[in-house]
């Protein structure tokens, strides 16, 4: 009876936060089974169960309610975004283990809902990389033919996992491609010829990307997010690429390639927007995107990995306390002063 | 007119509900059975109460006196007998008491004999006088006396003038209704702020969602062509916070650290200038006030009612549906429900609304902050709550100043777009509350320390005094005595002359140890002494520091803070007799506090 003013509040929880990003992934999902393969709708209702269970269990263990933290949501996105990251035909035990890691450890273990310095979904991709990488390796090839069935059976265990499945990403395929070597060779050329490679990045995943691109823009649009994040981390890997590939662009692919390749757009929309572990403070949210998506690049072209989005976030996750700290707005009133 | 109006960052939308209490006009509530008046009604000094039980009075007529500068006179709102002048719960969320005077009216409504005054021909000072006298204090919430904010900054010229009819928060409509209707006198009252201050330009800022009261100031501007600007401002929440309205009409922003008049701006409420015009032109003192009643009830309308009205008996006008379970006094975003139905209408009162779940549904359960940054984004302040929640929460006081707690005007911006429905407000004011409550533990530790070594200092002093006095008797009848024996022995070897040499020996032998005795007492003093300038000089040094680093938002409390302040600072005093031997020594003190 005496609730503390204001008495009136806006229409918002955090369920509805978590739904809404869920929604704005239905495009580049509806992309994703429609062009790689239905195999995906299986390892996100894998992913969406083991999150829901192991969440339970550490609610039930550290006697929260059960209702109200289950249904915020949060915890299906960090099981969609672990599905959308990891290789589509990947067993059903990987999807598990990568989950019950992200859920368990970097959600729950750090306080649950609103305390994880780290991104769930990333933990588990880097924890997954680093200890399956042949698994997290395994791509499908393309024009891989095969039923929703034969793709379950094959996450399930119950057929081989047959040589048409060790295919690379596009963008681990250019990687080696250019490691091989040959000193004649030009990324423009097997970006044009070879069979993998679409329109203007991967074959497929170039409409995932845009898909995200375009849940992304619509959760701006809904002020869920804002500007700088996803600005600062295409802006900071067009640059970075754009550079080099003005510098040598037989040996560096074009930035339209990279944003469009590999988990660019779900980075910048989708990953780096976390709030928890990201930056919160305008000019923090700019450092922190902007470094996430330095870093991708550097990953991805330089490194060991196919893709960098992953140890890029963490990496960026671990700075930005004190990005936070370091970037504090001035106040009404103060600003003269700063 | 166009002007350039600026904006301020933040600000949310909540659904306005206004248009309720407008379909009628404002209505005369009728005497009620009985009159309970607080004497403290603004910030400031509480009024000391100059009538007792028995007294009649008339209305108009002074039953509190102010007490110092600011602080404002109170009256009696109608004419009747006093019952009783004693403690009764206060409109406050406390739901403590305070002094108040309790009036039987006698129905004749009779009042003290007033006249106009002719302010031209009186000097500013006597003017500021009168208004303290009559009870005018700020009606937009904070009840600050008016007369304490017509004094012009000294080093800074008075640019502009802002008179607030934004009436930014959800429900509330007296201050659109007494545009409406009573503009003329809104604007009469304008021209004595103005010729108080003498500012460049005078502003009046409406929200753009009340076109009518807009145009009824704009005509009355016009008929008693005064150069006054109305300007319609965007409706925002709370774009009727005076330092919000100040920056969207001037572009200044004044920091919690300075006076809107160091930057040569001036800010008050349009019931305000009412009253003060009502106080100058008809002799009138604030006696009553326009009350929006609104919320869970059938008939929705604003009330001209006398101060110290009970809340339920005003409600009851409105006839509340029978679901209503409480008074929300003020509006949606700052209000608060009021302890019991009885407390009386008090100056502040603008809005009551009449709570129920489906005006107001009930809040979801606290989730934890999923640092969205919403809160962020809508501070007016610019202030990031989400940290200043966490530093709250951990009771990590020091941090949350380091996060500008004290900027925090109290919106509710930030609990109202809160997607884990955290009330962040509420975290605030306990964090301000705790932080005030250590400042005043830290001043009395410090205050009973000085006190303690001051007595010492007098012990030692007395003592020594004691001695000093003791060995000068001591002194004297040593040498008395020796003076006695001396003549003795002159008596007893008169025409013996050997003797004689011993007289001159024996006063030396008397004066020895009445020095040697003596001289200690005085280096002692000199030492105390130097010891207690030291002290004193320390003392004012930290006097001087805690005077040039006062508490800082203090000076712009709203009345619930100030009520705050006031019943702390009661607590304390019931406390204070036996502070120094219970409480822990200021060292412990303060690592409690770290």
């Amino acid at each position: 009876m005496f609730a503390p003013a204001p008495f009136l509040l806006k229409n918002t929880s955090v369920s509805l936060v978590m739904i809404q990003v869920c929604i704005a992934l239905i495009p580049g999902i509806a992309a994703y089974a429609w062009l790689v393969g239905p195999a995906i709708l299986a390892q996100l209702v894998i992913a969406t169960l083991t999150a829901l269970l192991a969440e339970a269990v550490m609610l039930r263990i550290q006697r929260k309610p059960l209702a109200i933290f289950l249904s915020d949501g949060s915890a299906i996105v960090t099981a969609w975004l672990i599905a959308l990251t990891f290789p589509p035909l990947a067993p059903w035990w990987l999807i598990v283990v990568g989950t019950l890691f992200a859920i368990v450890v970097a959600k729950h273990l750090y306080g649950g809902l609103g305390q994880n310095p780290f991104n769930p979904a990333m933990v588990a991709f880097a924890v997954c990389i680093v200890s399956f990488p042949a698994l997290m390796s395994q791509w499908p090839s393309v024009g891989l033919q095969a039923t929703l069935i034969e793709q379950i059976n094959i996450i399930l265990g119950l057929s081989p996992r047959i040589d048409a499945l060790s295919g690379a990403t596009p963008l681990d395929a250019l990687k080696t491609s250019l490691n091989l070597g040959d000193s004649g060779i030009n990324v423009a050329q097997l970006l044009a010829n070879q069979d993998i490679y679409g329109n203007f990045a991967g074959r497929g995943w170039e409409w995932v990307a845009a898909g995200y691109l375009i849940g992304g823009l619509w959760l701006w649009q809904r002020k869920l997010i804002s500007w700088h994040t996803p600005l600062a981390f295409i802006g900071a890997m067009t640059l970075i690429s754009g550079a080099l590939w003005l510098y040598n662009p037989a040996h560096f692919a074009n930035p339209l390639f990279h944003l469009f390749s590999g988990g660019s757009m779900l980075g910048a929309f989708f990953i780096a927007t976390d709030p928890v572990s990201g930056c919160t403070t305008p000019r923090g949210k700019l450092y922190f995107a902007a470094g996430a998506g330095l870093l991708t690049y550097i990953i991805r072209v330089f490194g060991g990995y196919p893709d960098g989005v992953a140890f890029a976030i963490l990496l960026m996750n671990l700075c930005a306390p004190v990005i936070d700290l370091l970037t504090q707005p001035p106040i009404f009133g103060m600003k003269d002063k700063a | 007119m166009l002007m350039n109006l600026f904006k301020f960052k933040g600000g949310v939308k909540p659904p306005t509900n206004k248009t309720q209490s407008l379909t009628l006009p404002i209505a005369q509530a009728p005497l009620p059975s009985r009159l309970v008046v607080p004497l403290h009604q603004s910030i400031g000094g509480t009024p000391r109460p100059v009538v007792q039980a028995g007294d009649s009075v008339l209305k108009g007529q002074i039953i509190g006196e102010a007490d110092g500068w600011i602080s404002a006179a109170v009256h009696a709102p109608t004419s009747g007998t006093v019952i009783e002048v004693a403690m009764h719960v206060q409109p406050h969320p406390s739901g403590l008491d305070a002094l108040c005077v309790v009036i039987e009216p006698d129905g004749k409504d009779e009042w003290i004999a007033h006249d106009p005054l002719d302010y031209a021909a009186m000097t500013p000072e006597a003017v500021r006088e009168h208004l303290q006298q009559s009870g005018v204090v700020g009606l937009g919430g904070a009840a600050f006396p008016t007369h304490g904010k017509l004094t012009a900054s000294k080093t800074v010229p008075m640019d502009e003038l802002i008179i607030n009819g934004a009436e930014c928060e959800p429900f509330i409509t007296c201050d659109d209704l007494l545009m409406r209707e009573r503009a003329e006198e809104v604007v009469r009252g304008i021209g004595i702020f103005r010729d108080l201050l003498q500012p460049k330009k005078v502003l009046i800022g409406i929200e753009d969602n009340k076109p009518e009261a807009a145009a009824a100031m704009r005509a009355a501007v016009d008929a008693l062509n005064e150069p006054f600007l109305v300007v319609q401002v965007p409706t925002l929440y709370p774009a009727g916070g005076a330092k919000q309205l100040i920056r969207v009409l001037t572009g200044k922003e004044v920091p919690a650290s300075k006076r809107s008049t160091d930057l040569g701006v001036q800010c008050f409420n349009v019931a305000t200038a009412y009253t003060a015009w009502r106080a100058i032109g008809h002799g009138e003192p604030v006696v009553s006030r326009l009350v929006t009643v609104s919320g869970n009830v059938h008939a929705p309308r604003n009330y001209e009612v006398l101060i110290g009205t009970p809340m339920g008996e005003l409600l009851k006008l409105a006839t509340p549906h029978p679901d209503t379970d409480g008074i929300v006094m003020g509006g949606p975003m700052m209000g608060f429900l009021v302890p019991d139905a009885n407390v009386p209408v008090i100056k502040a009162t603008n809005c009551l609304i009449a709570h129920a779940d489906r005006v107001f549904p009930p809040k979801a359960p606290e989730m934890p902050c999923i640092r969205c940054g919403a809160c962020a984004e809508v501070c007016p302040h610019e202030l990031q709550p989400f940290e200043m929640y966490w530093f709250s929460r951990a009771k990590n006081f020091g941090k949350t100043q380091e996060y500008h707690l004290f900027d925090c005007i109290e919106c509710g911006c930030c609990s109202f777009v809160c997607p884990s429905r955290i009330p962040l407000v509420q975290y605030f004011r306990f964090a301000k509350s705790e932080i005030w409550a250590r400042e005043r533990d830290k001043n009395a530790a410090d205050g009973a320390k000085a006190r303690f070594e001051f007595k010492q200092l007098r012990d030692e002093r007395e003592k020594a005094e004691k001695a000093e006095k003791l060995t000068k008797v001591a002194a004297a009848q040593a040498a008395k005595k020796a003076a006695e024996a001396a003549a003795a022995v002159a008596a007893a070897s008169e025409g013996n002359s050997p003797t004689a040499s011993e007289s001159p020996a024996a006063t030396p032998s008397a004066t020895p140890p009445a020095t040697t005795i003596e001289t200690p007492p005085a280096t002692v003093d000199a030492e105390k002494a130097a010891k207690m300038a030291t002290i004193e000089a320390a003392m004012a040094r930290a006097k001087a520091q805690r005077a040039a680093t006062p508490a800082r938002n203090t000076e712009t409390l709203t009345a619930a803070q100030q009520h705050d302040v006031a019943e702390i600072e009661a607590r304390r005093a019931v406390l204070d007799p036996v502070a120094p031997a219970t409480r822990p020594p200021p060292g412990e003190n303060s690592e409690k506090a770290e």
